[in-house]
C-alpha cells in the first residue's frame, strides 16, 4: 500500500468509525462521551482492545413505531416512547415476508396471512401486539374460539372478581379482572404456579414480569404486550383529603 | 525516526483497516431490524433442523381464533413456558401434543410436513413477533 492510499483511506475509517458512536450519542449522551475519549486513546496505545470497545460503543438504534394507529403522543418527534422494546419494523407480514418464515418452503405460500385473519376484529387502541382487542373479539362474538376440544358447544366457568393491588409507585392502581382471565383459561393455568391463591401471598412487581415471571408468562409474548399500561393500571389511586401528608 | 502522535494512530488505523470493517460488519448485522414475526409466533428448533428439516413456527394468533388457551395449555397438555414442552414426531403421529388434533379430523394431519416445518434454516427457538417480556420466551 503506497503512502498516497493510506491518505486517501484515513478520512474514511475516521468517517466510518464515527458513525456507530454518532448513533450512539443520540441514545445516550453521558454514556457515549466517555467510551468515545475512551476508545480514542485505546487505538492509539494499544490496538488490541479496540474492537471490544467499538462494540460497546454502539447501542442499537432506537425504533420507531411503524404502525398507523400510532397516536400522535408517540409519533417520534423530540421525545420518542424509547425503552428499547423490539417491536416489528412492519407489522403483520404474510408468511413469505415475515423474515421467519423459508419463502422457498412449499408450504409456505399456503399459510393464511395475519390480516385476512384480523379482517373485522376490533383493533386495539395502541396497534401493539397483535392489535386486535382479542377480549372484546370474544365479548363481541366476531370469534368462537372452543372451550373444549371437540365441543364446540361447552362453555367456560366464568368467574367475575376483581383485584385491586395498589402499587408503591404512583402508578395508577392494578385493576385485575378474573372475568376476562376465565374466558380464555382454566384456574390450573395460573393457580398455583404462577399465582397463588392466597391474598398477600403474590409479591408482583415490574421488574419481574419484564423478567417474564408472574404476568409476565404470557403478557408481552402472546397476550397484550406490558407496554400498554393503561389497562391494567386503570384505576385512579384513592388520594386522602391531606393529598396524602403525615396523619393527624 | 521522529514519533508524530498523528502518523502513530494513522499507521495503526491502516494496518488494523480489515479487521474494523469486518467488525463494523457484524455490528451492522447485530443492529439489524427485528424480524417482523407475528406477535407470538414460536419457533420451535430443538430437533427440527438436526433431523433434517426446517425449524417449526407455530402461529399463536391462528389458534386462538379457534381455540382457547384452555384447550392447548391443559387439554392437550403444553406447559405455557416456551421451551418447557419435548415434542417428538413419534407423538404427534401416535395423536400426542399437535397430533392430539392435528389429526384429519379436527385438523389436517401429520402429512402435511411443509406447512409445519416452514422455518428458515438456523433459526432459534423461542417466542419471537416482538416479545416485550424476557425470561421464559428466551430459554
Amino acid at each position: 500500500m503506497n503512502h498516497l492510499s493510506k491518505l486517501m483511506l484515513c478520512p474514511l475509517l475516521a468517517a466510518m468509525l464515527a458513525v456507530p458512536f454518532y448513533s450512539a450519542t443520540a441514545a445516550e449522551p453521558a454514556k457515549s462521551k466517555s467510551t468515545n475519549s475512551k476508545s480514542k486513546t485505546a487505538t492509539a496505545a494499544e490496538p488490541a482492545t479496540a474492537p471490544a470497545v467499538a462494540e460497546t460503543a454502539t447501542a442499537p438504534p432506537v425504533q420507531q413505531y411503524q404502525y398507523s394507529t400510532r397516536p400522535a403522543a408517540i409519533a417520534g418527534g423530540a421525545n420518542p416512547f424509547n425503552r428499547l422494546l423490539k417491536v416489528a419494523k412492519v407489522p403483520h407480514q404474510s408468511a413469505s415476508g415475515d423474515e421467519i418464515h423459508d419463502p422457498t418452503n412449499e408450504g409456505t405460500m399456503i399459510l393464511q396471512p395475519p390480516l385476512e385473519a384480523y379482517d373485522g376484529l376490533p383493533q386495539t387502541e395502541t396497534g401493539l401486539g397483535n392489535g386486535v382487542d382479542w377480549v372484546k373479539a370474544l365479548d363481541d362474538g366476531n370469534i368462537k374460539p372452543r372451550w373444549e376440544r371437540t365441543d364446540p358447544t361447552a362453555e367456560p366457568m366464568v368467574m367475575d372478581m376483581n383485584i385491586v393491588r395498589v402499587p408503591k409507585s404512583s402508578m395508577p392502581d392494578v385493576v385485575f379482572p378474573h372475568r376476562q382471565h376465565t374466558l380464555w383459561l382454566a384456574c390450573s393455568n395460573c393457580h398455583p404456579d404462577i399465582f397463588i391463591p392466597r391474598k398477600g401471598a403474590n409479591q408482583i412487581n415490574m421488574a419481574s414480569i419484564v423478567l417474564g415471571q408472574k404476568c409476565g408468562v404470557c403478557h408481552g409474548k402472546v397476550s397484550f404486550p406490558v407496554s400498554e399500561c393503561k389497562r391494567c393500571h386503570s384505576q385512579p389511586k384513592k388520594v386522602a383529603v391531606n393529598g396524602g401528608g403525615p396523619t393527624q | 525516526m521522529t514519533f508524530e502522535p498523528r502518523l502513530l494512530i494513522r499507521h495503526t488505523l491502516c494496518r488494523l483497516f480489515p479487521g474494523i470493517v469486518l467488525l463494523l460488519a457484524f455490528v451492522m448485522l447485530l443492529a439489524s431490524p427485528p424480524a417482523s414475526a407475528e406477535y407470538g409466533d414460536v419457533v420451535l428448533n430443538k430437533r427440527a433442523e438436526k433431523a433434517g428439516m426446517r425449524p417449526v413456527i407455530f402461529p399463536h394468533w391462528f389458534h386462538r381464533i379457534r381455540f382457547r388457551c384452555r384447550v392447548c395449555h391443559t387439554e392437550v397438555g403444553f406447559e405455557i413456558r416456551a421451551g418447557s414442552n419435548n415434542i417428538l414426531m413419534a407423538d404427534i403421529i401416535e395423536g400426542r401434543f399437535c397430533g392430539k388434533c392435528h389429526n384429519n379430523k379436527i385438523a389436517w394431519g401429520p402429512q402435511n410436513c411443509q406447512l409445519c416445518h416452514s422455518g428458515l434454516p438456523g433459526l432459534e427457538g423461542g417466542v419471537r413477533g416482538g416479545p416485550t417480556t424476557g425470561g421464559p420466551s428466551k430459554w
